[in-house]
């Protein structure tokens, strides 16, 4: 296998883009990542994309954004698995490059949700979950999510306030972010009388729905070379899958796909989980951000709670964690998180994240979750 | 929305709660499998599960989708049936405040939800307290 770098990285502002369609917010985080990495032709285009069909009833977008790109003959592809369409596609991408097929690779995520009113989105959502055997019942997202928090309460003691702290956490890091959705502050108080959507879940421990792209260019390692910026290689790639049912599972607090991916990812890189120095994690509510830190083996299992209360995760911290301001105050446009969360890593690798930046970073990890954790992928970046 | 053919066929599940236990190591599938997770054989028989057990955890869902509108707010949960399969379903004719992990509950079958006035009107199971 070659060894893959990250040459070009590209993303707009995210937010409710009534204004612009799919295919321009697309374009335009790709025209970022090509003028980024220095380059206007590439040789295969990857996107990953949960759900157009449902979202705006396009669907065959590998061809239409080659083609508004101006690519076309290039071969491209779309993937999916649910919230986690990005971090695939980057595998992709990765594994397209690695194997010698194609030398430069553009990958990219892109969700267009706020063309459709709210139930709707939520209908398009479920579709992640078991629609046979959980969304017939009358289950969300959130819902599933809130089925994980209170087992995970009952079990190891979690507390309402450490949930409430992981978005407060997020949103300080996102009020640093220009391009996140949500770029204030919020205290604990305000996650605590946010509206109840799902108990013990509430609005602001929710990731928002969000109109957004992002892109990343990805080459040899020798070809990256050539160039002046510094070189961010990707040193491993891990996916795995589990049910996609969460009543299926042996253990519901425990996220085993997550685990397993990051295990087969520590392997290929050569890396512990004391060796990363900054994370990009799937916060699409506040308990997955503690269930992931524990499946990575940041903490011990059970800890997540007591180690965001203590600040382990801040940007300060010994492990800050979604340092972009995560998905919740980021936003969540589902297909292009897993690709944005790389943007972050490689920022912060090449020392371009501003107020954000973690001093010294060398080793990144990125962690993208389908569902309530029916697939899991996990990425580890590396400074030369 | 689903042709009627998509709701006959979960009719097995839903009224009768067949599931599918593996010859060779026992593993009961709900909803049934043709192979199993665990030992990979193909071989299984049709069992009807227990229609008791306790709640493994539970939420209250007052943001529901569109065919549960009318109901919410509404408390959905997982349980653990006596013979160790786990579903998930609405926990009905219980106060929310008396809703617990561990609370002994038993299986019904209900109306779940409808295709507005005139449409199709979906049944399955939910739990009650035992």
């Amino acid at each position: 296998m070659r060894e893959v770098a990250v040459i070009g990285v590209g993303m707009n502002k995210w937010g409710e883009l009534w204004e612009k369609s799919l295919r321009h917010v697309f374009t335009e985080a790709a025209i970022l990542a090509l003028d980024d990495a220095g380059i206007d032709k590439i040789d295969s285009l990857i996107v990953g994309c949960m759900s157009s069909g449902l979202f705006i009833g396009q669907e065959h977008l590998s061809s239409l954004l080659a083609d508004y790109l101006g690519q076309v003959p290039v071969p491209a592809a779309r993937v999916e698995s649910a919230c986690a369409s990005g971090g695939l596609a980057l595998r992709m991408g990765f594994i397209e490059v690695a194997s010698g097929m194609s030398d430069v690779v553009l990958v990219g995520g892109v969700e267009k949700m706020t063309d459709v009113n709210g139930h709707e989105a939520t209908f398009a959502l479920g579709t992640a979950a078991d629609q046979e055997y959980e969304c017939y019942h009358g289950i969300t997202f959130p819902g599933l999510y809130a089925l994980i928090a209170r087992a995970h309460m009952e079990k190891y003691g979690t507390t309402r306030e450490q949930l409430a702290m992981v978005a407060v956490k997020n949103h300080d890091n996102g009020s640093l972010n220009p391009l996140a959705q949500y770029p204030f502050k919020v205290s604990v108080e305000a996650v605590l009388n946010s509206v109840m959507v799902a108990d013990p879940l509430r609005i602001l421990d929710c990731s928002p729905i969000t109109d957004g792209a992002a892109a990343l260019i990805l080459c040899p390692v020798e070809t990256a070379r050539k160039l002046k910026k510094p070189v961010v290689r990707i040193t491993a790639s891990g996916m795995a899958t589990d049910t996609i049912a969460l009543s299926s599972r042996r253990e519901i607090t425990w996220i085993e796909s997550t685990y397993q991916a990051a295990k087969r990812a520590y392997a290929m890189a050569g890396k512990k989980p004391e060796d990363i120095d900054v994370i990009e994690v799937h916060d699409c509510f506040t308990i997955a951000e503690i269930c992931v830190m524990e499946a990575l083996g940041l903490v011990e299992k059970g800890k997540g709670g007591k180690a965001v209360e203590d600040g382990l995760t801040s940007l300060h911290g010994k492990i800050p964690i979604n340092t972009s301001g995560g998905l919740k105050a980021k936003g969540h446009p589902v297909g292009a998180t897993g690709v944005a969360q790389a943007i972050e890593i490689v920022k912060q690798l090449r020392e371009e994240a501003g107020p954000r930046q973690v001093k010294g970073a060398r080793v990144g990890l990125t962690q993208n979750m389908g569902g309530s954790g029916g697939s899991s992928i996990v990425h580890i970046f590396e400074r030369s | 929305m689903p042709t009627p053919s998509r709701y006959w066929r979960e009719i097995p599940q839903r009224y009768r709660l067949e599931a599918a236990k593996c010859k060779n190591c026992g593993y009961v599938a709900f909803p049934p499998r043709l192979v199993c997770p665990r030992c990979q054989s193909r071989a299984f028989e049709t069992i009807i599960l227990s229609d008791a057990g306790k709640i493994v955890t539970y939420t209250i869902i007052r943001v529901p989708p569109q065919p549960f509108s009318d109901q919410a707010p509404y408390a959905v949960g997982i349980v653990e049936l006596d013979d160790g399969v786990r579903l998930t379903g609405q926990i009905v004719d219980c106060a929310f405040e008396e809703l617990q992990i561990g609370k002994r509950v038993k299986i019904e079958f209900r109306k779940v939800s409808e295709e507005g006035e005139a449409g199709v009107i979906y049944y399955g199971y939910k739990f009650v307290p035992a």
